[in-house]
Order: structure tokens, then C-alpha cells, then sequence
């Protein structure tokens, strides 16, 4: 007789509460495969945990917020937010689109300049800039976004060795009507700091102030908030223009819109209630659209926007190493990607799915990473199917960040494969090995 | 380890405790073991009937077994012998 097929026993306490208005069932969907590849298929060939980038998902979100803003407005320039996700494959496909780069360290600088970016096409932004930094860039061309006066005076003083015209733009920092207001970054608006920094600025007349700048916050949900930066900024540019008869060339609205992912606390997902490139391009050309601007002389428009164009294009599939019993009788998953690797799991609800058909039952259950510490929780209450011990799962849209911010604690960091549009798998990255990390190490001639 | 004797258990796999008033969920195979312990049937008997029955391997099998029988003692539907 031929076996049937096996679903661990459960059971499950019903609790009458409040109905649930959106009748979501619990059935949670599988994920089989990625950009047609198998995922047992991947991890055979690449191992687990493996990070998994779609070329086909950063062309096509790079294109729907490029529409969103070019319809709207006549000049319009993306910057690659390297501190996103600095692979070189992944900067590579947003220039091969169109996007400049934007830096933010002497390091990413240096990586734009070797991805083949035109010094010219470089954003400088950030709060270390060396003197070796900023020679460099004055001496490519590229825009320094001058952070604080300090800065302002190192370029000025730069200006005595070094032959090229600095080009220079002010950070500046404001009030828009979001919390928190970040003030630590570039020059104030409301307190006149900003008018003040562009004063020196053109009275120097040893620098060539190019643009204005600002970067409101992150993971903004209120597009209006860029609406009122923008019609600040266009503010400062039409005073510069009445004192100096200077045209501002462009307007950088940074970076900081909302990507699909869920907000640690946020009672609706991520998916249905994040602003949608549309609506902050809207916000964002309105006001300028609607500022006195010379329509002549309108300024380039820069978006610097990071997580929300690479979030989704990012995977990572994972393998359950253990289910066990917490003390008051919740399941726990244990996984081989921790807090470490997954430096988002802190702020984000990720999206986790199995990749084998399950039954119909799931149980509440947490999913810790594989590290020795208590902080290592990766989803803390999830109802996830009945999924067993070298199991794979999925977790969505872990493009921004965690191939930046993650860190190697206790095991080794994982490939990275780019999957190409015709849904080939390329590594991108190695993983590290023990000997990635002693070769840094030395030991002192008395202990060896 | 035996099941409370006032427990019901319905074809679709709907559990009513009586006694606290609880009710709950259980799937295929949660409902075929909570049956076979009602008749009576040892754990061991249990297993070597879902062996023969299902797709599944001694190991795996003892550890489900040993984590549902753990549930069962948590929701309190079980009674000593």
C-alpha cells in the first residue's frame, strides 16, 4: 500500500477574540522558486544561507520611479545611494541604467571611480571627507555636498593647492512636519544657518555652489513632508538667484522613501500602505512646479533614493536548523541567518515564506537566527506553517542594507548571487571562509 | 498518558474540553493520534501504526510525537494514569 503523505501532528488552542475585519486567512503561500530558478536547485549549488538579487527586479523598480518623476518634470537625474548596497554588480545595473552615484565615505568614493562612474557624475555626501577625499573629488569634478562649516572651510582653504573650481552644494537640514527631525546633517533652514553657509559660499568666490541638497529622514510615509523640503530649497535658490544672479543647477531631494516592508508595530503591511513612487514624485514637482523657480532655468531635479528601488530585489533563502518548545508552549524555528546577516529583522516584520507545499495548519511561532545570543530574533511572532528541520524558507525584500551593515560573528558571511534577466545565477560575492579572516589576524612572536 | 475521557473530537479535527471549556484545532494527523490515545492505544502502538501509514521516518516521527504529546500536557487534555 502506498504511504500518505506525512504533516507533523498539531494542535492549536482557538481563542474567541475580536474577528479579524480583513478575513486574512492564515494560509501562508510558498515560495518555489526565484526568477525561475529552483530554490532546493540554489542552495545545492550555493549552499544556505544564500542572499539572491534579481537584475530583472532592480530594472524594472528603477524604471517605475523613473517614469514617476520624468512625466513630471522636465530634468530629472537619479544618484545610486551606494551605502544601499555597494556591490559592484548591483551599483553596476543601476548605472547601466542612467543612475549617478552617491557617495558617502573616501571608501564608496573610491569604489564609484572603479565601477567606471565619470568623476562628474559623483555625489559626495556624508560627514567624513578627508583632505585626501576632498582634493580627489575637487579634482574630478564631482559635487561636494559640504556638510558643516568646518567642511566649508577645508574646501576653501583647498582652493590655495588645488587649480580646479570647486563644485559645491550645502546639505540642509529643516523642518518639514515629520518626527524625527533630523538636525545633524548639513546646515539648518529655519535658524538661517543654511542662508548663511550659502553667503560664505558665493562671497568666497572661490567655489562653484551647483545645488542644493537635502535628506529628510527615512522610511518616510508622508510624501508632503518632500513637498515642503522641496519648496525650501526652491526658496534658497531663488534668493541666491535675486542676491547673486546665480543659478542654482540642481536640487537633490535625497533619499528616505518607504520600501514594501513592514514596520516593526505598523498594524497594516508595509505593501498597502507605503506611498508609492507616484505619489512623492507628485509631492515633490508640485512644489517645485509651483515655486517661483525662473521655468528658464528649472534646476535639475536628483533623487538619491536607496531602499525603496533595491528592497525588493533582494531575497535570502535560509534552512531551518531546529523546532523546539518555548517554556509557555509557543513553537520556535530556528534558522541558519541571524540578526547579524539580517541587520533589518530589528526595525522590519520580514516576510518569511516556506518553499514546500504545507498543510492548511500553522502555528504561532518565533524564528530565532542561529547565534548564541537572546537578541538574535529574527520574526518574534509569526503563524507559520508545520515546517521541518533542513527545511528552506524565504525572507522578502532584504536588498537595502543588509549587504552594507552586516557583520561576520561567529559563522561566516554567505554568497551572493545576481540572478539575470534571462534568469541565469552569477555569484557576486564570495563567501568568507575561516581563513578570510585569520589572514587579517597576526599573533605576536612571544605566543607563537 | 491518557486523553480526559469527557473530550470530543470531531470528523473535521475540532477538539472541545467540557471540563475548562477550551476548544481546539487539530490537523490530520494530530486528530488520528488524539483518537488512537482515547481507544486506548499506546504511544508505541501509535507510532508503529504511523509509520505503516504515512511517509515518514523513525527519527522525525519520535520528535513530533515527543513535541505534540507536549502540547497536549500544555493545554491540558491529558490525565495521569
Amino acid at each position: 500500500m502506498e504511504k500518505l503523505k506525512y504533516e507533523r501532528p498539531v494542535i492549536n488552542k482557538i481563542n474567541a477574540g475580536v474577528t479579524d475585519k480583513f478575513g486574512m486567512g492564515h494560509k501562508i503561500p510558498i515560495i518555489q522558486e526565484l526568477e525561475g530558478n529552483k530554490i532546493s536547485d540554489l542552495t545545492n549549488k550555493y549552499g544556505s544561507p544564500l542572499f539572491v538579487i534579481s537584475e530583472k527586479k532592480i530594472r524594472d523598480k528603477y524604471n517605475t520611479a523613473k517614469q514617476a518623476f520624468t512625466t513630471r518634470y522636465p530634468k530629472v537625474q537619479f544618484a545610486w545611494s551606494y551605502k544601499t548596497n555597494y556591490l559592484n554588480a548591483v551599483c553596476k545595473v543601476f548605472h547601466s541604467e542612467g543612475s549617478w552615484a552617491e557617495v558617502v565615505s573616501g571608501f564608496e568614493y573610491d569604489k564609484a571611480i572603479e565601477n567606471g562612474v565619470d568623476g562628474k557624475n559623483i555625489i559626495f555626501n556624508g560627514p567624513d571627507k578627508s583632505i585626501a577625499d576632498l582634493t580627489k573629488a575637487i579634482k574630478n569634478g564631482s559635487y561636494i555636498h559640504i556638510d558643516h562649516f568646518d567642511e566649508l572651510f577645508d574646501i576653501i582653504k583647498l582652493t590655495e593647492t588645488v587649480s580646479e573650481k570647486p563644485k559645491v552644494a550645502i546639505r540642509v537640514n529643516m523642518d518639514t512636519g515629520i518626527y524625527p527631525k533630523w538636525d545633524r546633517f548639513g546646515f539648518n533652514y529655519e535658524n538661517g544657518e543654511a542662508w548663511n553657509a550659502l553667503n560664505r559660499i558665493m562671497l568666497s568666490g572661490k567655489l562653484e555652489l551647483v545645488g542644493l541638497h537635502t535628506h529628510i529622514g527615512t522610511y518616510i510615509m508622508a510624501p508632503e513632508a518632500y513637498g515642503v523640503a522641496a519648496s525650501k530649497l526652491a526658496d534658497l535658490a531663488i534668493n541666491v538667484d535675486k542676491k547673486f544672479n546665480h543659478k542654482i543647477k540642481y536640487i537633490d531631494m535625497g533619499g528616505g522613501f518607504a520600501s514594501d516592508n513592514t514596520l516593526k508595530g505598523a498594524y497594516l503591511p508595509g505593501k498597502d500602505t507605503c506611498p508609492s513612487f507616484d505619489d512623492y514624485a507628485d509631492s515633490i514637482t508640485n512644489a517645485l512646479i509651483n515655486s517661483n523657480l525662473d521655468t528658464q532655468n528649472l534646476p535639475t531635479l536628483i533623487l538619491e533614493t536607496g531602499r525603496a528601488l533595491i528592497d525588493d530585489a533582494g531575497d535570502v533563502i535560509a534552512t531551518v536548523l531546529a523546532n523546539k518548545r518555548l517554556a509557555d508552549g509557543r513553537r520556535s524555528t530556528i534558522i541558519d541567518i541571524g540578526v547579524n546577516m539580517l541587520f533589518t529583522s530589528f526595525w522590519y516584520d520580514h516576510e518569511i515564506y516556506p518553499t514546500k507545499q504545507t498543510g492548511s495548519h500553522s502555528e504561532d511561532t518565533t524564528i530565532f537566527g542561529p547565534l548564541c545570543m537572546n537578541i538574535d530574533v529574527v520574526r518574534s511572532a509569526i503563524k507559520f506553517p508545520l515546517i521541518q528541520k533542513n527545511d528552506n524558507v524565504v525572507i522578502k525584500r532584504v536588498g537595502a542594507y543588509n549587504m552594507t551593515q552586516w557583520m561576520q560573528f561567529i559563522t561566516m558571511r554567505p554568497k551572493i548571487i545576481l540572478i539575470d534577466t534571462k534568469g541565469e545565477s552569477h555569484i557576486i560575492r564570495e563567501n568568507e571562509t575561516g581563513q578570510t579572516l585569520t589572514a587579517m589576524e597576526k599573533t605576536p612572536t612571544h605566543l607563537t | 498518558m491518557k486523553i480526559k475521557e469527557s473530550i470530543a473530537i470531531s470528523e473535521s479535527g475540532f477538539m472541545f474540553d467540557p471540563s475548562t471549556g477550551d476548544s481546539f484545532s487539530l490537523n490530520q494527523t494530530g486528530k488520528e493520534i488524539l483518537a488512537f490515545l482515547k481507544s486506548g492505544k499506546s504511544e508505541e502502538e501509535i507510532k508503529e501504526i504511523m509509520i505503516e501509514k504515512y511517509e515518514i521516518d523513525n527519527f522525525t516521527l519520535e520528535h513530533n510525537f515527543y513535541d505534540f504529546m507536549e502540547m497536549l500536557k500544555t493545554f491540558n487534555v491529558l490525565t495521569a494514569e
